[in-house]
């Protein structure tokens, strides 16, 4: 639409002038919508990093203190000081559950995906799609609650754990199940997108179905499954309350896959309610909950450049 | 015609939705009572003329108490309403500090949460008082513990039952978080200031998880407030030096592991928020305070509270 016809329009009045109006009218309900979401965002970074911080300045600890000590025992009142804010327990038992998490739940998620689009894509859209589409809408306290009522007693009647069968191995599943859908939507969109063109020429030069797969498709959709694999790490780092029911939370190292350990999103959820406000505890607390927004943030980044990647390489 | 029916119906649509947000009496639509509520009716006596709103948060362990008084106290009140929230002791004793509730429950002294000059200005009102007890598995067949085998057993120098005469199973310990109130009292008065040994139990969020993960396990041992064993028959308490932890036993003084329930006021509080607090103190509600399994405080004897004062 040119500059010109509006206002000739509007000259004369009538439809014209509200053609100019709506289009402003739009365009500027949008942009104040789009803006207003980064400033909540930023918003929310910038609170987060106030008070994560206060545990650095108020308290004078040290941020290496912060994530290698494992000596968790900060005052928990208005204003007193000299606790230990060591979270590397916290640290660990996030990193390690949710890279266990990763472990089971990327090959099973990759194999679905290529079923869905390769192997049978009746099937997997008519009936294995909706299936997975399900899981992402169970909510995660009934994971958390189906986990502590059946996963923990056959835990510890099977593998004899020692301490009631909260473990590593039980969170590790819970979350497993709970991103598998994550990755195995975003694998299946990124086999679906590679050209048709490639899987011709693979036919073409005499390989088999299954050769086309592993060495053609799959290897071409390897960024978007990276992405989809980096997601569903992100969203399993998040999960507060399944994995608070079945890990036990107890404050040490696990001494075994069937130990209980303690992670970030746990603790938080457990003390934030009860420790004094703007004591030691409770500004610890706010510095794991800044820890695992800059994780976050770590892992959007990552995803972008594996992102640009891929339109470096495929076409 | 359309466009008007339209308008009509989100009208409907949104007036349907402020009147869910009056105040939830249980008798009397909201809006226009507290339109009078202010200080019209002098609550000069205590039934049916106070009238206002009294929000309460806090204490997860007075919660179940405070919610039964409150409903008591609205169906007894038409023109006042009391809404209880949960959110831990820490967090009621800031919110009445700040003033964004009238009532602020704790399980500890003001004191212990906030710093000297934010509690200086709290009122506190012991409401009742609230007993703890160790609880074990009911099949594992231990029922008394001396207090020197209880401290042991929680900061993880036992860890075998066939150390205190029982079968032969690992010791599992469940506890609270440290900030827990529950584990504050259980520190002070069973195990005389001992830390718990943090690195070899489960630390469950709320006393339900805490009871259920002592019914499921053989081997467990854990603490919870009495008020949550009073319909449930699949745990095991736990007597301490041959003393069984029964209401009957903290009033006359011989249990020591109880505390205090505190509800704080900002000064000496509103009319309502007063007269609620009077309400729940009172000997018309004390028979609902034992039958959930919290003491009246109006029932502890001498001997029991001078053994708690430091």
């Amino acid at each position: 639409m040119s500059d010109s016809r509006p206002f000739e329009a509007t000259k004369k009045g009538g439809p014209g002038k509200q053609l100019f109006f709506r289009k402003y009218l739009g365009c500027s309900i949008v942009t104040i919508c789009g803006l207003f979401m980064i400033a909540l965002t930023v918003s929310i970074g910038a609170f987060l990093i106030f008070k994560g911080m206060g545990t650095f300045a108020r308290y004078g600890h040290s941020v290496f203190e912060f994530l290698f000590s494992s000596d968790w025992s900060p005052m928990d009142s208005g204003t007193k000081n000299g606790g230990g804010v060591g979270a590397a327990i916290y640290i660990c038992g996030s990193l390690l559950t949710c890279g266990l998490a990763l472990l089971i739940a990327a090959p099973f998620s990759l194999a679905a995906a290529i079923f869905i689009t390769e192997i049978s894509p009746k099937l997997g859209a008519h009936l294995i799609q909706p299936a997975v589409e399900i899981f992402v809408g169970i909510p995660s306290v009934v994971y958390g609650w189906v986990g502590l009522t059946v996963l923990v007693p056959f835990i510890r009647d099977t593998f004899h754990a020692p301490m009631g069968g909260y473990s590593v191995l039980a969170a590790a599943i819970v979350l497993s199940v709970m991103i598998f859908p994550t990755i195995t939507t975003v694998a299946a969109d990124s086999i679906r997108s590679v050209p048709v063109m490639y899987r011709e020429a693979a036919y073409g030069l005499g390989s088999t179905r299954w050769q086309t797969i592993y060495r053609v498709v799959v290897p071409a959709a390897a960024p978007g499954i990276i992405t989809g694999i980096v997601l569903g790490l992100s969203r399993a780092f998040g999960k507060a309350l399944a994995v608070a029911m079945v890990i036990g939370k107890t404050r040490a190292f696990p001494a075994g896959l069937l130990y209980p350990t303690n992670n970030l999103t746990a603790a938080i959820a457990a003390d934030m309610g009860n420790s004094a406000d703007g004591g030691e505890q409770n500004l610890a607390l706010w510095s794991m909950a800044l820890l695992l927004f800059l994780i976050s943030i770590l892992f959007i980044v990552v995803i972008h450049g594996v992102g640009k990647k891929k339109e470096g390489m495929v076409e | 015609m359309k466009k008007f029916l339209n308008l009509v119906l989100s009208a409907a649509m949104v007036m349907a939705l402020l009147a869910g947000c009056g105040s939830s009496g249980t008798t009397t639509q909201a809006p226009a009572s507290s339109a009078a509520s202010t200080p019209a009716s002098a609550p000069t006596e205590q039934t049916s003329s106070v009238s206002g709103t009294v929000t309460a948060s806090g204490s997860s362990a007075l919660q179940p108490l405070a919610q039964a008084a409150a409903d008591a106290f609205n169906s007894a009140n038409p023109d006042c309403s009391v809404t209880v929230n949960g959110g831990g002791s820490g967090t009621g004793l800031k919110n009445v500090s700040e003033g964004s509730v009238d009532i602020g429950n704790s399980d500890v002294f003001a004191e212990e949460k906030l710093d000297a000059s934010a509690a200086a200005g709290l009122v506190d009102h012991e409401v009742c008082t609230i007993t703890m007890a160790p609880i074990v598995n009911k099949d594992l067949g231990v029922a008394n513990l001396t207090k020197q085998q209880l401290i042991d057993i929680f900061s993880a120098k036992t860890t075998n039952w066939k150390d205190v005469g029982g079968p032969d199973l690992a010791i599992l310990l469940v506890t609270r978080p440290t900030s827990s109130g529950t584990r504050a009292l259980f520190k002070t008065w069973a195990l005389d200031g001992t830390e718990e040994a943090s690195n070899q139990s489960l630390e469950t969020d709320d006393s339900g998880t805490l009871l259920q993960t002592v019914e499921s396990n053989k081997g467990a041992i854990g603490y919870v407030a009495l008020s949550y064993l009073v319909n449930n028959a699949d745990v095991q308490t736990v007597s301490i030096d041959g003393v069984a932890p029964t209401l009957e036993n903290t009033y006359n003084g011989t249990y020591p592991v109880w505390g205090y329930e505190h509800m704080y006021t900002k000064g000496d509080g509103s009319e309502a928020a007063q007269a609620f607090i009077k309400y729940m103190m009172s000997d018309e509600f004390a028979p609902s305070i034992e039958s959930m399994g919290y003491g009246a405080s109006s029932k502890m004897s001498t001997q029991a509270v001078s053994s708690h004062n430091k």
